[in-house]
């Protein structure tokens, strides 16, 4: 099987963030062997694998103890785009080197913010100062593809902290730029401490994201996604080929594959994964079979998250071109025969074009 | 049975003081329906009916009633619906009589309805026996509300019989009262056939079943029958009593109390009020007091889901053929989709209405504001009845136009009457005279346009006279009044269903809180939305929803696809319920805002 796209979750994280909503698990360092050798246990059953782009995202992947670490990467396999996802804290000179002795092409940190008080309404455990002092590590250990993941909508964050915000991401100069609104989905923790204060920045949020934008554009970024940036050249290729529609495997508890029209989804449960794993099974997973207008209609939703051109072969039946000429007609939507982008304007609110455009 | 023997009544009394409660009293007390089938309110059949304690159809039934000098008399009581918008079916029950039971409650005497039909039956030459019910309430006042009483029909406080009808005590009195101070009935035996229609209703399988009092005359089985305003003939399938139930005889003679089952296929052909007589060597000249009987409020009704019109129309059918006031037409709005304008005699007919459509035929309705019918002329000197914002002629070409008047009749409290003066004033009411039924009760009189009372009138009423007000009122006929039409354009475009009919006084007022309701009702999107509202090309009010800036899934990844497109598929589903005008799109509760406006505008 030709997997273009991997990826693979590791679940630690030292503190679960309570805006989080991706499968994680505190403590448990006792288990950081096992759960390596499940995650490869897993990979073996797929068989040999020479794909293009490898993501290792969590939870905290630079959590891992050295040892188990260095064999998950060994056992990977090869390839010329590994991405890793790492927290500030975390970040030292010997985690630095092993990730670049073991073909770790790209590092993303998960900054969020550097002002003090919303990295601690955010229950991250880095200071402004440890984001710094990681980006130095890296930099000074040959790490030349940096990624910071940045967040606006932060409860209580003013107009000047994300002016503040934006200063001290272009200070470090990232390659790429990940910048998201932050969700608090109904029912986390988060959402019911904060939901009133959410909800009245809700307006002020609305300039968040053009200022962001604005700001990332004029310092010589490409918005080449909804929510990502990059200098030229420097897109994130793993998430392209989830924006690009290509089908990827994920392997790790709670990985989430799609290869042609089955979306598998590995349960979220470590001891179930890890004794399946041990036992040469298939992690256990919820399997969602796709139909190919719906498939259809995710590569119009992903594919029209990105600034360039989408083709709409095969597609065509799914947008309704009355309203797509009204949209055009209104600024929102550009057409070109064969192809369909979204404007500046229509980006922003591309939930309310795609809902209009879907016949 | 001679006529000597023959008693013809009916009751009138106000919502809730006791006529269904006095009426069950009467069938247990003369044996007419056996106690092991006595329920609550046993005249009142519909379910409806029951459940509001208000009787919409008329009835009839037939008790025999030994009385103090030895001989069975026959009781006919014909039951009266209780509502101002039903006041002509009143009129008609009366009219089948010759006495009438003046029921009021003790401890809250004498309502403006009560006045109201208190004053039709005496208009009709009824004897009036009063009566005081509910002596057994610890807050009655039996001797003050007799006085009242007393003062209102002429007579003397000792000759109001005093009762309860919930424990029976003095129903046996109220027997022999009938039996002893209505007079029997008058009619020529020996004359062609007089009958006066004074209710029918559909039968699924008889037809329409006409319920009758024979003035002169007799009916038999058989014989061809004419109803004379109308002209409708048929023959007589069969005729009968109630007791309670229907009962066939061999004829129905002068002044007995009856119906006659018609094979007539639809209501509408035999109205109530007219005349039957014989089809041939019948009467000369009909019963006086037929009125075509014409709806003044009118609403669009529409299907929640458009796909149970077809249901919507079958039930209206059906409902027509027991309703001969209703009347409905078909009528398409863009954004309510397919429904129905649909007449009423008034507020509770249509509340009435609605609710048989919802509860009898399961359907889900949405009932736009209702409005009165105007009078209009235009500029070519044509005068056309509007029934509906949409028929209204451009404002250019109108010349002069007219609102139907009613003659309102309040009874409060005298501490209220500054409130209820106010409330009139506001609702550009005319003064007519105000009288002291007793020191401590006022009645006012009032000219008010019928607009002004459809909507919200009767609530404001009640509390701005922490409930003690009763109201009724009789329809005046059309008067000048200057009403204008009040459009509303979204995104410049004008919306059908968002138009109303007012007078130009309040088009100001309604027209910004019309357009204020929009706003808060319509979301923002992805354009900004202009709400105006418009007379003629003259915009007179104007709120903006702004568009909105930023509606974006934060992040997608691999991991959160499926979620993130059932999302969208949702947003899409959403969509849908919406109405689309030009680029806008608009929530159907939207649509709603124009029949709260109405209240709160017009307060």
């Amino acid at each position: 099987m030709s997997v273009r796209h991997l990826y693979v979750h590791v679940p630690f994280c030292a503190h679960r963030c309570s805006y989080c909503d991706f499968v994680t698990v505190t403590g448990h360092e006792e288990l950081h062997g096992a759960y390596v050798g499940a995650v490869l246990a897993e990979l073996a059953l797929h068989g040999p694998l020479t794909p293009e782009t490898v993501y290792v995202g969590g939870g905290t992947p630079s959590l891992l103890h050295a040892e188990s670490l260095e064999r998950l990467l060994t056992g990977l396999p090869a390839c010329a785009d590994v991405t890793i996802e790492c927290n500030p804290e975390t970040v030292t000179p010997e985690l630095a080197r092993l990730l670049r002795r073991h073909g770790v092409t790209r590092v993303s940190l998960g900054a969020q913010s550097f002002q003090r008080h919303l990295l601690e309404t955010l229950e991250r455990r880095a200071r402004p100062e440890t984001v710094a002092a990681a980006v130095e590590i890296l930099r000074g250990e040959g790490h030349e593809n940096l990624n910071l993941d940045l967040m606006f909508g932060v409860p209580g964050q003013s107009h000047a902290d994300l002016r503040a915000d934006i200063e001290g991401l272009l200070a470090h100069a990232p390659e790429h730029v990940s910048w998201y609104e932050l969700e608090a989905k109904p029912g986390t923790r988060f959402a019911v401490h904060h939901g009133a204060e959410l909800a009245r920045q809700a307006d002020a949020l609305e300039d968040h994201y053009e200022t962001v934008v604005a700001a990332l554009r004029e310092a010589g970024y490409r918005w080449y996604e909804t929510a990502n940036f990059c200098r030229p050249g420097h897109e994130s290729r793993h998430n392209l080929g989830y924006w690009l529609g290509h089908d990827y495997l994920g392997v790790g508890v709670g990985a989430v594959s799609t290869l042609g029209l089955v979306r598998r989804r590995n349960r979220p449960r470590l001891r179930p994964y890890l004794d399946a794993c041990a036992a040469g099974r298939p992690a256990p997973a919820d399997v969602e079979e796709l139909t190919a207008p719906e498939r259809g209609l995710e590569r119009l939703m992903l594919g029209l998250r990105l600034d360039q051109p989408l083709h709409l072969n095969g597609l065509a039946a799914l947008v309704d071109d009355a309203a797509c000429d009204r949209l055009a007609a209104a600024g929102l939507v550009l057409r070109d025969g064969e192809t369909m982008t979204l404007t500046d304007r229509g980006r922003f609110l591309a939930n309310d074009v795609l809902a209009s455009v879907l016949r | 049975m001679s006529l000597e023997t023959i008693r013809n009544f009916s009751i009138i009394a106000h919502i809730d003081h006791g006529k269904s409660t006095l009426a069950d009293r009467i069938l247990q007390l003369t044996r007419t329906v056996a106690e092991r089938d006595m329920r609550e309110q046993v005249l009142d059949s519909m379910e409806l009916e029951r459940e509001r304690g208000i009787t919409i159809k008329a009835q009839a039934v037939r008790v025999l009633f030994p009385a103090a000098d030895g001989r069975t008399y026959e009781l006919n009581l014909i039951d009266t619906p209780g509502h101002v918008d039903f006041t002509y079916e009143v009129s008609r029950s009366l009219a089948a009589c010759e006495g009438a039971l003046l029921v009021v409650d003790a401890a809250q005497g004498i309502e403006a309805q009560t006045l109201a039909n208190a004053y039709l039956a005496i208009e009709n030459e009824l004897e009036i026996v009063p009566v005081v019910n509910k002596i057994d309430l610890p807050s009655a006042d039996a001797d003050g509300v007799a006085l009242e009483v007393a003062d209102l029909v002429g007579g003397n406080a000792e000759d109001v019989l005093r009762i309860s009808a919930k424990t029976g005590a003095g129903v046996g009195e109220v027997l022999q009262a009938i039996v002893d101070r209505v007079p029997p009935p008058q009619g020529e035996a020996a004359a062609p056939g007089r009958a006066l229609i004074f209710d029918s209703s559909y039968d699924q399988y008889r037809g329409v079943v006409a319920f009758v009092r024979v003035v002169d005359g007799s009916f038999e089985p058989r014989q061809r029958v004419r109803a004379m305003a109308q002209g409708t003939t048929f023959e007589v399938e069969e005729l009968g009593v109630f007791s309670p139930g229907m009962r066939a005889t061999p004829e129905l003679g002068a002044g007995d109390v009856g119906y006659v089952i018609t094979g007539l296929k639809d209501v509408s052909q035999l109205r109530v009020g007219d005349t039957l007589t014989q089809a041939r060597g019948g009467a000369a000249a009909p019963l006086p007091g037929y009125q075509d009987v014409k709806p003044m409020v009118f609403a669009g009704l529409f299907p929640t889901d458009s796909d149970q019109y077809p249901e919507l129309r079958d039930a209206l059918e059906k409902l027509k053929l027991n309703d001969a006031a209703l009347s409905y037409e078909p009528e398409t709005s863009r954004a309510l989709g397919f429904g129905f304008r649909c007449g009423f005699l008034g507020l509770l007919h249509m509340d009435i209405v609605r609710e048989r459509l919802e509860r009898e035929h399961d359907l889900d309705l949405l009932v736009t504001a209702p409005n009165v019918a105007y009078r209009v002329r235009a500029v070519d000197g044509e005068w056309i009845e509007v029934h509906n914002p949409a028929q209204m002629p451009d404002a250019g070409s109108i010349e002069e136009t007219e609102e139907p008047y009613v003659r309102a009749s309040i009874i409060c409290p005298s501490d209220h009457v500054g409130a209820v003066m106010e409330l009139n004033q506001e609702r550009r009411g005319t003064f007519g005279h105000m009288e002291y039924l007793s020191p401590e009760r006022v009645q006012l009189i009032y000219d008010l346009p019928l607009a002004e009372i459809v909507l919200d009138y009767y609530d404001q009423l009640k509390s701005r006279t922490r409930g003690y007000a009763s109201f009724d009122y009789e329809l005046l006929g059309f008067r000048p009044g200057q009403v204008v039409k009040v459009d509303v354009l979204l995104a410049g475009e004008r919306v059908d269903s968002l138009s109303l009919i007012t007078h130009r006084d309040n088009a100001y007022r309604q027209g910004k809180a019309l357009v204020e309701a929009l706003r808060e009702r319509i979301p923002r999107q992805m354009f900004e939305v202009a709400i105006q509202a418009a007379i003629g090309s003259r915009v007179i009010a104007r709120e903006t929803v702004k568009a909105k800036r930023k509606d974006v899934l934060a992040k997608c990844y691999g991991g959160d696809i499926s979620r993130k497109r059932k999302l969208l598929e949702k947003q899409k589903k959403g969509k849908r319920r919406m109405k689309q005008v030009g680029n806008i799109e608009v929530p159907q509760e939207a649509f709603l805002a124009v029949l709260e406006i109405n209240r709160e505008g017009a307060a």
